[in-house]
């Protein structure tokens, strides 16, 4: 499983993290009591907030909600749970779900676990170009039948890192407006990607400005590093609070089946950290941390491969985004990396950016060169 | 227009309900008997000095944030199998059982219903006691299962209905699934006297039934874990492989930690990885991997000689207390001059009592006495305490003499 990774390789709990978790420890008035089954009040309320941002016209309208979930993970499979139910007529399994060629392995079993049976993949990575294969993907909404659902990842795509400029996401956002197709946004790495929160909701955003209705599966694993807490959110935007309520009444039904009522540190967590201006800027503080790390390890290995003169053109390493990238290698390539020089990577080509290191930096860029030259 | 216009909202849930409508209530003497949650003599909700013993621990070691592997912390499971199948089971010995953390008892029971449905293919059917737990029907049925039930308490009584119960289990047919609550039935606090579980025993494994137990409260009905666990255990010597799912949210008090475990008992230890397996294919696709913190501290708890001597003290202490207000709810009847016949109070273990009031009866109590319950006349004996039990039997005096 992917999680962040310091310079020293080391797994990092956030500085404000731990200054919560004291704060959380010396606090005797705190106790283990039940949450209510959608969660933490001030968890799910901060959290919506942090991805449709401050101003967000839905929140002013109050036409949005928020059900406190298990990870990403969870926020994903209760919504699901909850399209399967009453999405496209009633118990509708016929509907179906697209989800981007590649994506992360897990969405294809959320999404048939929920009970849909028709799960198709849009067009999404270019191996050719290696980008973003924006006709194909157009061309698969045209061609979807009306009211399909579609994943889409908000940012730092896993496992291409690449994603649709501003541009490119209003041009998805026409289509699916015109062809009434559902959008099912994944945010796992909001700030974690760009090291600005803005920025990395901004697609979620757009779509919101757009008058869409849609749900938002957000995960705090990595951007607060709060991995084995399971700390997510699922927000929904609808057209008004009456269906808003209608919609969350019907997920409390399903979150008491799965889980009853969520686990309640690592929320605690997150909830005291965003609603406080002074941690909140720590959080920021430390977010950029994360992501500037990461950019500066896409930037050094990009220009060691120039240097080098590694065949092939390698300025996909900086435009990609987020925790992974999509290299390029060939299986052939990534078996000679595995074998050879011992560095993993997926048969994708996927590589971790988290795990190159000051350290490392020149052994990855040398052994990338040599799997290139020497494989075809 | 909206996508979900056609969307309905659900009912409001009926305990919730109880407890929204008691927040509402001016009344100072009023009490809370919905609530499912342990509270101490004062009324206050109980965090237990293991426990706080146990994060001041986790708190000193700084220890990372790493995802669980898929099937939770394995000092955990493993301390979860042993403290259910007690150490010198064999089954435990042998390593034939295969447990996997869930999010507390209905995380643990959502897994084991779906891991049913998936690969239990003789039978649909769960049989349920009646009454039961109010969610294990929307559990099972949301997992893909058909809900049937078997005669279990007696409201004539108060108690165990166990000829009722014996015939209709002696005609469950074949490879049914039936569920069993290991202790402290909820939500009538019936349980089957020791020869009445050999009974039961000897006519599932008779009937071929496949045997699901619930065991939420082991530690916090009689005191003793081993009591507790006893039909747990019975059954597995009997030859009987149970699937099991256990909680910690009474007995260690980690509610809102959702600490919780699901156990399945197979022919081998080479089966039991088959079996962990699914588990884990089933388990990633609902939320990845599980929470770290409650597990972590029953694991703590479990695995530390001082920490879980003193756990065994206060989890008895909780049950003791409990034990102690049902008699003192009795004699304060007797002393309002009831002529009912109110053992069944103390013949009842755990959490909760059917105390055989009817909803007529029940809506007086909350509105001239501001005593809040649930409309089939349960109550939860945890929220009594030393101060209000005098008030409480007035009150039940009154609307049943």
């Amino acid at each position: 499983l992917a999680a962040y990774r310091t310079d020293e390789g080391q797994p990092w709990v956030l500085p404000v993290v731990k200054k919560v978790e004291q704060m959380i420890a010396n606090d005797n008035s705190l106790n283990h009591e039940y949450l209510p089954i959608l969660g933490l009040p001030e968890f799910r309320a901060n959290a919506s907030r942090i991805a449709l941002g401050d101003d967000s016209p839905a929140i002013k309208e109050n036409r949005i909600g928020s059900v406190q979930s298990l990870g990403g993970t969870g926020a994903l499979r209760i919504g699901a749970e909850f399209l399967r139910r009453w999405y496209n007529g009633n118990n509708n399994t016929a509907t179906p779900v697209y989800i981007s060629a590649p994506s992360w392995e897990n969405h294809n079993s959320v999404f048939v676990d929920a009970g849909f049976k028709d799960i198709r993949t849009y067009h999404y990575w270019d191996a050719a170009k290696r980008g973003l294969d924006l006709k194909g993907l157009l061309d698969d909404m045209e061609k979807a039948p009306e009211f399909s659902i579609f994943i889409l990842h908000a940012c730092a795509h896993n496992p291409t890192g690449t994603d649709p400029t501003p541009d490119q996401w209003k041009q998805i956002a026409a289509v699916m407006k015109r062809r009434f197709l559902f959008p099912f946004f994944d945010s796992a790495y909001q700030g974690f990607a760009s090291g600005s929160l803005d920025k990395d909701a901004w697609a979620v955003r757009y779509f919101v400005s757009e008058g869409f209705e849609l749900f938002c599966a957000q995960s705090f694993s990595k951007n607060f590093g709060l991995y084995n807490e399971r700390v997510g959110n699922l927000t929904v935007v609808g057209k008004d609070a009456d269906n808003v309520q209608r919609v969350l009444s019907q997920m409390e039904k399903i979150v008491r089946t799965t889980w009853s009522n969520p686990p309640s540190q690592g929320a605690r967590i997150v909830a005291t950290t965003l609603s406080s201006p002074q941690l909140f800027a720590e959080w920021y503080d430390n977010v950029k941390t994360m992501a500037d790390r990461v950019l500066l390890m896409r930037s050094e290995l990009r220009s060691r491969l120039e240097s080098l003169g590694t065949p092939g053109t390698w300025n996909h390493i900086t435009e990609q985004i987020g925790m992974f990238s999509f290299t390029g290698l060939n299986p052939k390539q990534v078996e000679y990396m595995i074998k050879e020089k011992h560095i993993y990577l997926m048969a994708s080509g996927r590589i971790n950016m988290c795990g190159l290191t000051t350290k490392n930096l020149d052994y990855v860029a040398k052994s990338i060169h040599e799997a290139v030259t020497k494989i075809q | 227009s909206s996508w979900w216009s056609h969307v309905e909202m659900g009912p409001p849930d009926p305990i919730l309900g109880v407890t929204e409508a008691f927040k509402r209530d001016t009344n100072s003497k009023k009490m809370n008997l919905g609530v499912g949650a342990y509270r101490d003599d004062n009324g206050k909700p109980y965090v237990l000095n293991c426990v706080r013993k146990a994060e001041a621990m986790i708190a000193s070691k700084k220890m990372d944030k790493e995802y669980l592997p898929i099937g939770g912390l394995a000092d955990f499971t493993r301390a979860s199998a042993e403290l259910a199948l007690g150490e010198n089971s064999e089954a435990f010995k042998s390593g034939r059982y295969v447990t996997v953390q869930g999010i507390s008892g209905t995380g643990s029971l959502r897994i084991g219903a779906n891991f049913l449905q998936r690969f239990f293919k003789s039978s649909r059917d769960v049989y349920l006691p009646k009454p039961s737990w109010g969610n294990h029907t929307p559990i099972f049925r949301d997992a893909g299962l058909q809900l049937q039930a078997y005669r279990y308490y007696d409201p004539k009584t108060c108690s165990l209905d166990f000829s009722g119960a014996m015939d209709d289990i002696s005609k469950i047919p074949e490879k049914s699934i039936i569920l069993l609550h290991a202790c402290a039935h909820n939500p009538t606090g019936v349980d089957p006297r020791q020869e009445q579980w050999k009974e039961l025993a000897a006519m599932v494994k008779k009937r071929n039934l496949l045997v699901y137990f619930d065991m939420a409260y082991q530690g916090f009905a009689s005191g003793d874990i081993n009591r507790d666990a006893w039909a747990v255990r019975y059954f597995i010597e009997q030859g009987i492989n149970v699937v099991l799912s256990q909680s910690y949210a009474k007995n260690m008090g980690l509610y809102g930690e959702r600490a919780g475990a699901f156990t399945v008992i197979c022919s081998d230890a080479e089966e039991a990885k088959r079996v962990e397996s699914q588990l884990k294919i089933l388990i990633r696709p609902m939320y990845s991997n599980p929470p770290l913190n409650g597990a972590r501290i029953a694991s703590i708890i479990l695995n530390t000689p001082d920490l879980r001597k003193e756990w065994l003290v206060e989890v008895k202490g909780m049950a003791d207390r409990i034990i102690s207000m049902r008699t003192q709810l009795v004699s304060n009847l007797k002393k309002e001059g009831s002529s009912h016949n109110w053992q069944h109070i103390t013949d009842q273990i755990g959490m909760f009592c059917f105390t055989g009031l009817k909803p007529e009866q029940v809506e007086r109590l909350t509105k001239e006495f501001s005593i809040y319950m649930t409309k089939d006349g349960r109550i939860s004996v945890a929220g009594v305490t030393s101060g209000n039990v005098g008030y409480l039997a007035h009150a039940i005096h009154q609307v049943t003499k």
